[in-house]
């Protein structure tokens, strides 16, 4: 077994790991932050997407030992303390990006390292960018949606309204 | 008209929960001392099991049990529920083929449950699964849905040497051959509805968990009718219902897949039996597409005749379909349970429909979003299609000649819809107009510049939905006026949350953060089906409306009560009287209602109420969709440019929702017509396509912005004058989208595409056109 | 998967000297094909040892006759360097569509082209730029270092460091994707060195590959009409249920003639 310790959504987690443990099962069954998701074994669909030292990654496909001495964020660690959703997660809401929930996590992580990445980003470019993420329920409309409008907010283009 | 009304954009009431990662999946339940488990499946197609020697797999530390079909035949358990009702073509009742949890002598696909591995660990369970040791058989094997009833086709069971499982006709055959007698033109294809898997994001998994103490199991497991899984769970676990305990938690998609009970659903239970801890499965990607039930898998041949102004005289249909290896309940409704929408939107006077249902080494079969519908609207659209290219009628001008009018309604099909409304020419128009028909050849010559081919493709769908049947909803006002909902249905995604706390709210005037929803618990909800078919906006929804003016009525009696007067109205929950000035909120009466004092004598205490609502009719859904594409004339590949749609989905509880029930279900339509299939090996019957390395998924890119527009026409059929929305943007995509395949290519003589048109597919179907020409 | 024991390589040597000592080690970059590879029990190394910290191999240098990307470089970081991006924009534009953004942010160029899987992007550029691919022991030329399927000419102890690529006049990468995994289907890379031109292919066959009649035919007209009657072979290429061999082919001269196009112009 192999001690680590990361920075998870801001507090320090420490955690005895397998070798072999990835960094979505240390997330998952050790800390039980249950919000990133596994959606394939081929690091195809993108539930699993969390942040690591700020960028978008396949918690699927990298060791939990790999993030050692890294700061993660996931999905339960966008929102405010009172509650108030990330302005990516709240335009997810307002443009009903999602159905079942399951992809949204991964989809979330993702827009906003797409946001960071590319703030002028159009329609198309976005939908490229969504290529490693797998959403079964919304047809991806809303998705894109968001992300656009989120990422103006995010990059100080528009008014967020009550969320900004 | 209140922020909660029917029509109004309600932003979702579940998505901050999910949005912060706060969904309660399969996966994420953890039970104290819960042991997992590992399923070993087949290997081959067909083979039988000589002998399977699990002693080296016992030995593995951690390893808390290996059950093997034997242990399954040795248990108390009876085998998993499977089909009944149909019948074979001399009149026989079709054979019902036995359908263990884990099978013992024989198995019958790649993936069909052999050994289950218990362990403390998932790791340690995969370990052991591969000490045990197989010797198999193989038998020959048929996955060819077309070839299975071929003289000398593999018998998948010994008891049906035809492979035949049921066949079914409908429609009036001495009419349609009548018809076909006397027309002037007859449109013949052959159209293969391809085999594909509803792939939603979170896979099947189940925990399962026997207090031995109580005698009573509970199963954690996502599904779409929890009441209806636990009576067919009763058959297998020979218990009463009521030792029964269901919960569904939060449903990672669906789409009808997740609605039977599997054979790991009876594993883990008895599993948990037998080692004494609840006993975790989870089903990995890879996995899934070996476990998983699929959807379509139809081989038609649909002939068309007409007169020699394209009347539609008379339609032959003849499908062979598929239901794999084994049945469950439902899975013998794919193949004929929609067949109405064969008729379509059309006065088609004659139809006759044979479909032979057919045993092969595969999967098996369910309802998939839309099951049945998308495949029937795929084959009327398609042929009337190639009908208006051979008689060299617009097929638009073909469609608009043989549309039901408004007037006509209600109109009885040729099959067994007796549509109520709609207003299909009025769609038709709307879509045309949105998506620029008559501007097309322009948009076709602009493309052809840039070297691209671009096809126009129009569809008109209807489909029944909420067929007959029953939902329960309860509503509890809780002592201090916040209200718990509960329904039969269970949302996998599509927001029933939403949808009926809107209708609480606007009803009842509670505020949405004191009202909580709950669903899919059989020991929290009295009453229900369950959600598929495009039921639950109307059949749900109205029993919640039942619900709400139950309480409205109880509100008014016990205001009247404490005011004194006769005089009571309820204005979205509010509770007032005119004559004396007063009012009250239902929070209020709520509250008032614990108090004996406020209530008149004989009344019952508290301000809750439960109801069923039973539709004896079904609705029809309906629209246009209409979409255009461009195609590389060099590599075949296929660019979605356009698409709009008009729905008919009756009144619109929330247009959010509607949008993006559309939205997906186009979706899905468009993964089976450019990309997405299920193919075995002929000769070795494996899953060549097991994996998202190989089974095509659609993605963002692969999709323009969808315009959806409504035009209602509101049914009288429920209390909301809502039609199904679940099913329709599927239905419509497929022809729309395969329809404008075709457009593209015609001019190069191109009269079809099978799915998937793959750019390779495409490339070579323009090569094998221009071959023919030269 | 299988449990293996897990180094974090200090350096270069350090990784070398775990992997020897290792019985059936594995050196791992970004992990990009390894992890999924490993998760699905294809394979079973006993040791892992990781490249993760050794940051003298992260970078891009760029002259203006040659670019070097040393091995833990990821392919986001490939794909965003502004001089890269405007002496040799080919090869910026390849790593930008290798995979998914995510899959960018952690997949190597060392990882990759240690790997030779082919249907990755990178091969095509080190043939096809005149790459040269630099280990802890010697420098291979591009031509020289992929052998066939999954095997490069690499020993069993040598870590890839950097690889090299001769800045040309002018470049163009064009990738077909397979449909479902997104890998290259067919990657062809045109580069034009003054009168000589390289073409080179990954994805198509089971090794990248240069097909020697498209450069004569470019060295002599450097045009897309010029190679519209040079065929490739199917038979030597891959097939599969999305895209068989004869269609693989058809694609390598649709996408030769297309990035040549896009180099006149």
């Amino acid at each position: 077994m192999i001690n680590v310790t990361m920075t998870v959504n801001g507090r320090e987690m420490t955690g005895e790991v397998e070798a072999r443990t990835l960094l979505v099962q240390f997330l998952r069954d050790h800390l039980r932050l249950t919000g990133t998701h596994v959606g394939c074994d081929t690091t195809q669909c993108g539930c699993c997407i969390v942040h690591v030292d700020g960028k978008a990654m396949k918690s699927c496909t990298m060791l939990a030992v790999q993030a050692q001495g890294k700061a993660i964020t996931t999905i339960e660690g966008l929102a405010a303390k009172d509650g108030t959703l990330h302005p990516m997660q709240q335009a997810f809401r307002d443009n009903h990006a999602l159905q079942c929930g399951y992809c949204t996590p991964g989809m979330v992580m993702m827009g906003i390292d797409i946001a960071r990445r590319l703030p002028d980003a159009d329609e198309a470019t976005i939908r490229h960018q969504l290529e490693g993420n797998i959403c079964r329920c919304t047809g991806y409309q809303g998705i894109v949606e968001a992300i656009k409008s989120a990422s103006a907010v995010l990059n100080g283009k528009q008014e967020g309204g009550s969320h900004a | 008209m209140g922020e909660f009304a029917m029509g109004q954009p309600v932003a979702r009431f579940e998505d901050p929960r999910l949005l912060r990662g706060g969904g309660r999946y399969i996966d994420d339940l953890v039970l104290p001392n819960m042991a997992h488990g590992y399923v070993l499946r087949s290997p081959h197609a067909h083979a039988k099991i000589l002998s399977i020697d699990t002693s080296a797999a016992q030995k593995l530390p951690g390893v808390l049990a290996v059950l093997t079909g034997q242990d399954w035949a040795d248990s108390t358990f009876a085998d998993l529920p499977t089909a009944t009702g149909r019948k074979r073509r001399d009149g026989t009742p079709m054979y019902r083929p036995p359908f263990p949890g884990l099978v013992k002598d024989r198995v019958r696909y790649v993936g069909d449950c052999v050994a289950f591995v218990v362990a403390k660990t998932i790791a340690q369970a995969m370990e052991a699964a591969e000490l045990i040791e197989i010797d198999y058989e193989p038998l020959p094997a048929i996955t060819s849905t077309a070839d299975a009833i071929l003289p000398d086709a593999p018998r998948v069971w010994e008891e049906t040497p035809d492979n035949i499982h049921f066949v079914h006709t409908e429609g009036d055959k001495a009419a349609t051959d009548a018809a076909f007698a006397k027309a002037h033109h007859i449109a013949k294809q052959r159209l293969v509805l391809t085999r594909v898997t509803a792939a939603s994001m979170e896979t099947r998994g189940a925990v399962g968990d026997y207090d031995a103490a109580a005698d009573r199991y509970t199963i954690y497991s996502p599904l779409q009718r929890a009441l209806v899984f636990r009576a067919e769970l009763m058959t297998t676990l020979r218990v009463p219902e009521s030792k029964i305990r269901v919960v569904a938690g939060d449903i990672g998609g669906s789409f009808g897949m997740k609605s039977g009970v599997f054979n790991e659903v009876g594993i883990v239970l008895l599993a948990s039996k037998i080692v004494g801890r609840p006993v975790k499965w989870i089903s990995t990607r890879s996995d899934s597409f070996l476990c998983d039930a699929h959807g379509r898998d139809n081989v038609t041949d649909v002939e068309l005749a007409l007169d020699k102004d394209g009347k539609f005289l008379g339609m032959r249909v003849k499908t062979i379909a598929a239901v794999g290896s084994y049945t469950q309940p439902g899975s013998e409704s794919g193949p004929v349970g929609n067949l109405g929408t064969l008729a379509g939107v059309y006065t088609t006077p004659a139809i006759d429909v044979d479909v032979t249902a057919v045993f092969t080494n595969t999967n098996p079969m369910r309802p998939y979003r839309g099951n049945g519908r998308p495949e029937a609207a795929y084959v009327v659209e398609r042929i009337i299609d190639v009908a208006a290219d051979e008689m060299g009628i617009d097929p638009v001008e073909l469609r608009r000649r043989n549309l039901i009018p408004p007037e006509a309604m209600p109109y009885k099909t040729a099959l067994s819809f007796k549509i109520d409304c709609g207003e299909f020419e009025k769609n038709m128009d709307m879509a045309l107009v949105m998506g620029d028909y008559a501007g097309f050849e322009a948009r076709r010559a602009a493309a052809r510049k840039r070297g691209k081919l671009r096809g126009i493709g129009v569809s008109n769908s209807i489909e029944r939905a909420a067929a007959p049947g029953f939902e329960g909803s309860e509503i509890r006002f809780d002592r201090t006026g916040s209200v718990t909902v509960l329904s039969g249905a269970v949302t996998q995604g599509q927001g029933h949350e939403t949808a009926f706390k809107q209708i609480v709210c606007d009803d009842l005037g509670v505020s949405p953060n004191d009202v909580h929803y709950l669903q899919g618990d059989t020991d929290q909800v009295f009453f229900g089906e369950g959600t598929g078919g495009s039921r639950t906006a109307g059949i749900g929804g109205s029993a919640l409306k039942m619900a709400t003016t139950k309480i409205i009525d109880k509100a008014k009696k016990i205001a009247s009560h404490m005011m004194k007067v006769d005089d009571v109205e309820c204005v979205e929950g509010l509770l007032t009287s005119r004559s004396s000035n007063r009012s009250m909120t239902m929070k209020e009466i709520a509250k008032a209602s614990l108090d004996p004092k406020n209530l008149p004598v004989g009344m019952e205490a508290g301000l809750n109420a439960s109801a069923v609502y039973t539709a004896h009719v079904q609705n029809y859904p309906n629209g246009t969709h209409v979409c255009e594409v461009e195609i590389d004339e060099e590599t075949g590949q296929v660019e979605l440019v356009e698409y709009n749609v008009v729905d008919d989905v009756g009144n619109v509880i929330n247009p959010l929702l509607l949008k993006g029930q559309i939205y997906g279900g186009v979706a899905q339509g468009v993964g089976q017509i450019l990309m997405e299939e299920i193919r075995f090996d002929p000769e070795s019957g494996q899953n060549l396509s097991g994996s998202f390395m190989d089974y095509a998924m659609p993605r963002a890119e692969h999709f323009p912005h969808i315009t959806v527009k409504s035009s209602p026409v509101p049914t009288q059929t429920n209390l909301l004058g809502v039609k199904g929305a679940g099913e329709a943007g599927c239905v419509g995509a497929m022809p729309a989208l395969a329809n404008a395949l075709v457009d593209a290519m015609s001019h190069l003589g191109v009269k079809h595409i099978e799915m998937p048109a793959t750019p390779e597919r495409v490339w070579r179907t323009m090569e094998a056109a221009k071959a023919a020409r030269a | 998967m299988h449990n293996f024991n897990y180094h974090l390589a200090a350096d270069v040597q350090d990784a070398v000297a775990k992997l020897s000592k290792s019985e059936d080690g594995k050196i791992i970059s970004g992990g990009m094909t390894l992890l999924p590879t490993l998760k699905n029990r294809l394979s079973a190394p006993s040791d892992l040892i990781d490249l993760g910290n050794i940051d003298a191999l992260r970078g891009v240098v760029v002259s203006k006759t040659e670019v070097t990307i040393k091995g833990m470089t990821c392919h986001a970081d490939v794909a965003a360097n502004a001089d890269l991006q405007r002496v040799l924009p080919a090869l910026a534009n390849l790593a930008g569509i290798i995979g998914d953004p995510a899959v960018r942010h952690r997949g190597t160029i060392g990882g990759s082209v240690a790997n030779a899987d082919p249907a990755a992007d990178y091969p095509a550029a080190v043939v096809g730029l005149d790459g040269v691919v630099e280990t802890n022991q010697r420098r291979i030329n591009g031509d020289d270092f992929f052998i066939s399927l999954f095997e490069t000419a690499l020993e069993p102890n040598e870590v890839i460091t950097a690889v090299h690529f001769k800045v040309p006049d002018a470049a163009h990468y064009m990738k077909f994707r397979h449909p479902a995994s997104g890998y290259a289907v067919v990657g062809v890379m045109v580069a034009r060195y003054g009168k000589k031109v390289r073409v080179a292919v990954t994805g198509a066959g089971p090794n990248v590959f240069r097909v020697p009649a498209m450069e004569a035919a470019l060295e002599q007209n450097f045009a897309p009409e010029a190679i519209a009657n040079v065929a490739v072979d199917a038979d030597d290429l891959l097939g599969d249920m999305h895209c068989s061999a004869e269609y693989r082919a058809h694609m390598v001269g649709v996408y030769a003639r297309r990035a040549v196009a896009a180099i006149v112009g």
